[in-house]
């Protein structure tokens, strides 16, 4: 029967089922990602953000959400420049984040969840 | 009768002399400025009323003329030693005896250069808000070209909060003075646009969120959540800035007039100094380490050193007050002792 609507995935952040696994191999080998208050500076004067949509702030967040599935095209476009470590006032190495979210992908990538 | 040496003759080192002389004691107070009242000469009005820095100079300067008080202007500290109980306060020309000190030396501002991609002092309209306010004690809005500014730039956290210049702490009274400055300015020129770019707005004591709510309300400031990044200026006279709208998750240009730095609150270098010779720790943040976080924030770790105001740690005027009030108690719970 046809009722004109139909549901749909939620919109909601589902913490129950958490992929937390590429954001613990991260924290891990660089535990300074903890300390980001999202403040932006990174995204401002970040090279690849100004000239793509590649937004570094929001990619770590999606990270610390467990929404890996962009990951990879979102870390594709970083050029690794590290003008947001040189910024950041937490002293968070985004630049190492990255490399780690390659390295984490390539782990898990086969892997049961 | 005990005596008492102050070092700092601000508010804080006023208020805890008085309350010392209220209470019997002899006091001196070793500034080493030509002047009473500090930092606040140079500042125009106050969060969260508006009222006017010179009503509580008048207070203190009121207050002070009660007491027989001894003041001690154009001195510094050159050396201090303790004999028993009794310290010896050396200054340029003059041995101060003392049975208690206390330490009320202040704060620096940050130093906004060391925030170079911000451009204070290479840009002319690059300025602080301690610049802000002495412009606002001239009645000066132009820019160094000339011009009645159209957009202002509040820039929130500078210097504080932020691991590149070692200041993990925040200086908590910024925040507010960017408010209560952006309305300020919105009286003086109301044509012009202000916003306010911020990582927290930390609205935290009586009066500070309705001031906040005023300036959104009545005064059209806007507020964006992100932290500057950089400053620059253009060819055509302006200045721009990068941000992220964290908000709406996408990277911000503007072209400005004006920039205004919040420079956070920082331990004076004389601090350290005065700490060291009498023998005092200091916290990481350079502050002066109390004995008690909890019960008795102007009691030192060395006997019979106090502190009052900011030298402790960030305060209001209103705290600082309260402060040295808390202190002078505390140092005359101590004199019992003796």
């Amino acid at each position: 029967m046809d009722f004109g609507f139909a549901p749909i995935e939620t919109r909601s952040i589902d913490i129950d089922i958490f992929d937390s696994r590429i954001l613990k191999y991260v924290i891990k080998y660089e535990p300074s990602l903890l300390v980001c208050l999202s403040c932006g500076g990174c995204t401002a004067t970040c090279s690849a953000g100004n000239l793509t949509d590649f937004n570094v702030r929001r990619m770590q967040l999606m990270l610390r959400r467990g929404e890996t599935e962009n990951l990879q095209t979102e870390i594709n476009k970083c050029m690794l420049c590290g003008k947001c470590l040189l910024v950041c006032p937490r002293g968070v190495n985004l630049r190492n984040v990255v490399m780690l979210i390659k390295k984490a992908l390539v782990i898990y990538k086969n892997q049961e969840k | 009768m005990k005596n008492i040496v102050v070092i700092g003759g601000g508010i804080a080192g006023v208020e805890v002399a008085c309350m010392m002389a209220e209470t019997g004691n002899r006091v001196t107070i070793i500034e080493r400025d030509n002047k009473l009242g500090g930092k606040l000469n140079n500042w125009y009005c106050l969060f969260p009323d508006f009222k006017k820095s010179d009503e509580i100079l008048n207070y203190i300067k009121n207050r002070i003329s009660k007491f027989n008080i001894e003041v001690k202007l154009n001195s510094n500290v050159e050396k201090a030693e303790r004999n028993g109980n009794t310290w010896l306060v050396h200054t340029e020309n003059a041995i101060c005896k003392a049975d208690a000190v206390i330490i009320a030396t202040g704060y620096q501002l940050f130093d906004a250069t060391r925030k170079e991609e911000l451009g204070y002092k290479i840009y002319d309209n690059v300025i602080t808000q301690a610049d802000m306010e002495q412009r606002f004690r001239e009645g000066n809005f132009l820019t160094s070209y000339g011009k009645k500014p159209e957009r202002i730039a509040i820039v929130h956290c500078v210097g504080s909060r932020d691991e590149k210049c070692h200041n993990m702490y925040c200086s908590k009274v910024c925040c507010v003075t960017g408010v209560k400055q952006a309305i300020e300015i919105n009286k003086f020129l109301p044509d012009a646009q202000i916003f306010c770019f911020y990582m927290d707005l930390r609205m935290y004591d009586k009066f500070f969120e309705e001031l906040y709510r005023t300036a959104q309300e009545q005064h059209n400031i806007q507020f964006i959540r992100g932290r500057v990044s950089e400053v620059s200026e253009t060819p055509d006279q302006h200045l721009s800035i990068k941000t992220e709208d964290t908000l709406s998750g996408r990277p911000m240009k503007m072209k400005l007039d004006m920039v205004i730095l919040l420079a956070g609150m920082e331990t004076k270098k004389n601090t350290k100094e005065i700490a060291d010779k009498f023998g005092v720790d200091r916290e990481i943040s350079g502050f002066l380490k109390s004995k008690d976080f909890h019960i008795g924030a102007g009691i030192l770790t060395q006997k019979g050193v106090f502190a009052a105001g900011t030298c402790i740690a960030p305060m209001s005027i209103k705290e600082t007050i309260e402060n040295a009030r808390s202190t002078a108690f505390q140092v005359n719970e101590y004199l019992k002792t003796l």
